[in-house]
């Protein structure tokens, strides 16, 4: 299966078997492509995705060492994202598609990232999932491939827009994420008291607006003075993560009155912070769940997750008049965050 | 030209503003959200997409995507851009933006990364932090004589 991925700044392609055997999985930003492009990498526009989206996908089928004619079926990011990127993928797919005359899948971003669990580490159905990433702060429910039941999502921002956001005001440069986690290991987590957005509350949704006021309050009655740096990032951190983790409990002891202890899955590049993953696994430890976080390559954006969700399901490939959708949400059916939706 | 000087309490004024705002839009209106990161342009915005479009459930934030299109009730396109993230103000005709001028109501989020693309009937929106109250806000609104009329409810006597 080729996998395409578009959505937002990276173009990606990737090349994955049946049994999980990833043969190539490429990423634009990546690759050696100063010499053709001048080191440009695919950003905002749609035509950054166009100018590179051929040589990743032959790059990949390069590494593969396949041609073609040796691919069974290719899925394309549908949505949710940016409309132009995604266009350029799902064009790229379908063309493919009716040349070779096999299936076409195009699949949901946050699919991809839910089900990259399985691609990597075997987890079986059902199991819980925080999805952290740029955009998206989630607790799922994953019956299985196209069954998801939203336990709670971001009210406003997401934790790594929180982040980057937090990386902004000290001036530490994008991306946010791992800027603040290096900066945070000569901190003392507890110097700046930042609030911890509906800690305790009884549903399991996740509010990070806040906490990025407070944040920039406290960092301009600071006066950004340099030694006060690394504390606010670690006092940062340490509130985002207990965020994630005071929401993340209330959702695994939701997840096990239905279902008793399962794994939970943490996928979506905020993943990748150390101190995010050591708290979350103390929690798993203590309410009874296994954890399991895909490797860095499979949790930040790529294609690799994007063709696994359209083999986890290769017998519903989709129509070629399918139409990108800027938003997709996994579950249709999902309860609005408190105080959304509602008129005053 | 400057139309008013309002002072917001609290966070449920900032939701009252974007409430009577909602009331006033129509397709062509374009408002420039200015601001610090934290000053509310988020949750003002959330105010004004939440009474337009009242079956939307998430109004996620738009910084990653750039853009979120929406529909009003009465059909009415609503298109809630954060431009942060643009590097290049070229970049923001791929958004489809001219369009969006035209067709339907636009709340742009860091407007300065426009550069002055913005179109003259434009209503900016200045909030910012007031340094006398710890959850309150100075909004200043700015825009042509026609925006003065159309908000002259809302303004102080």
């Amino acid at each position: 299966m080729l996998g395409i991925e578009s959505s937002c700044d990276e173009t990606a392609a990737a090349i994955v078997c049946d049994d999980k055997t990833i043969l190539a999985n490429l990423v634009a930003s990546q690759m050696d492509m100063h010499a053709e492009y001048g080191g440009v990498v695919p950003e905002v526009a749609a035509r950054a995705h166009l100018d590179v989206i051929d040589q990743v996908i032959d790059g990949a089928l390069e590494n593969a060492g396949l041609s073609i004619t040796q691919i069974d079926g290719v899925a394309a990011t549908g949505g949710p994202g940016l409309i132009g990127g995604v266009l350029v993928g799902t064009v790229t797919a379908k063309a493919i598609a009716v040349a070779r005359g096999i299936p076409y899948f195009a699949v949901n971003h946050l699919e991809g990232h839910a089900l990259s669990g399985r691609l990597s580490d075997d987890v079986s159905f059902p199991y819980l999932l925080l999805l952290v990433s740029g955009g998206h702060t989630q607790l799922l429910a994953v019956h299985g491939a196209g069954q998801y039941e939203r336990y709670g999502t971001t009210m406003d921002d997401a934790a790594g827009e929180a982040f980057d956001k937090g990386a902004k005001i000290m001036g530490l440069g994008y991306p946010g994420g791992p800027a603040i986690e290096k900066c945070a290991k000569d901190g003392n987590p507890k110097a700046i008291q930042l609030p911890r957005p509906l800690r305790g509350a009884a549903h399991c949704h996740f509010s990070f607006s806040g906490l990025k006021t407070a944040f920039a309050q406290r960092h301009a009655q600071l006066g950004g003075k340099s030694d006060a740096i690394t504390d606010l990032a670690a006092s940062l951190q340490a509130a985002i993560a207990d965020c994630l983790a005071d929401r993340t409990k209330q959702a695994m002891q939701r997840f096990a009155a239905s279902h008793g202890p399962a794994t939970l899955v943490i996928a979506g590049g905020v993943a990748a912070n150390a101190t995010i993953f050591a708290q979350l696994e103390k929690e798993a430890l203590k309410a009874g769940f296994g954890i399991s976080v895909p490797p860095g390559h499979l949790c930040t954006d790529n294609a690799a997750m994007i063709a696994w969700a359209a083999l986890e399901r290769r017998e519903a490939p989709d129509k070629l008049d399918f139409a990108p959708l800027p938003r997709w949400p996994l579950d249709p059916n999902a309860a609005p965050p408190p105080g959304q939706g509602v008129r005053s | 030209m400057q139309i008013a000087k309002l002072t917001l309490a609290d966070l449920a004024a900032t939701k009252r503003l974007g409430l009577f705002l909602a009331e006033q839009l129509m397709a062509g209106d374009v408002l420039a959200l200015k601001g610090e990161l934290g000053a509310g342009k988020s949750e003002l915005a959330r105010a004004i997409i939440q009474q337009m479009c009242p079956k939307e459930t998430d109004i996620p934030s738009p910084t990653f995507t750039l853009v979120q299109t929406y529909e009003s009730d009465s059909k009415v396109p609503l298109w809630h851009f954060d431009l942060y993230r643009l590097a290049e103000p070229d970049d923001v005709f791929e958004l489809g933006i001219e369009e969006a001028f035209i067709e339907a109501i636009c709340l742009i989020e860091w407007p300065e990364r426009l550069a002055g693309c913005l179109p003259d009937r434009t209503l900016t929106i200045e909030i910012n932090y007031d340094a006398s109250a710890n959850s309150g806000r100075r909004v200043t609104l700015r825009g042509n004589p026609a925006w003065q009329n159309r908000l002259s409810e809302m303004l102080p006597d």
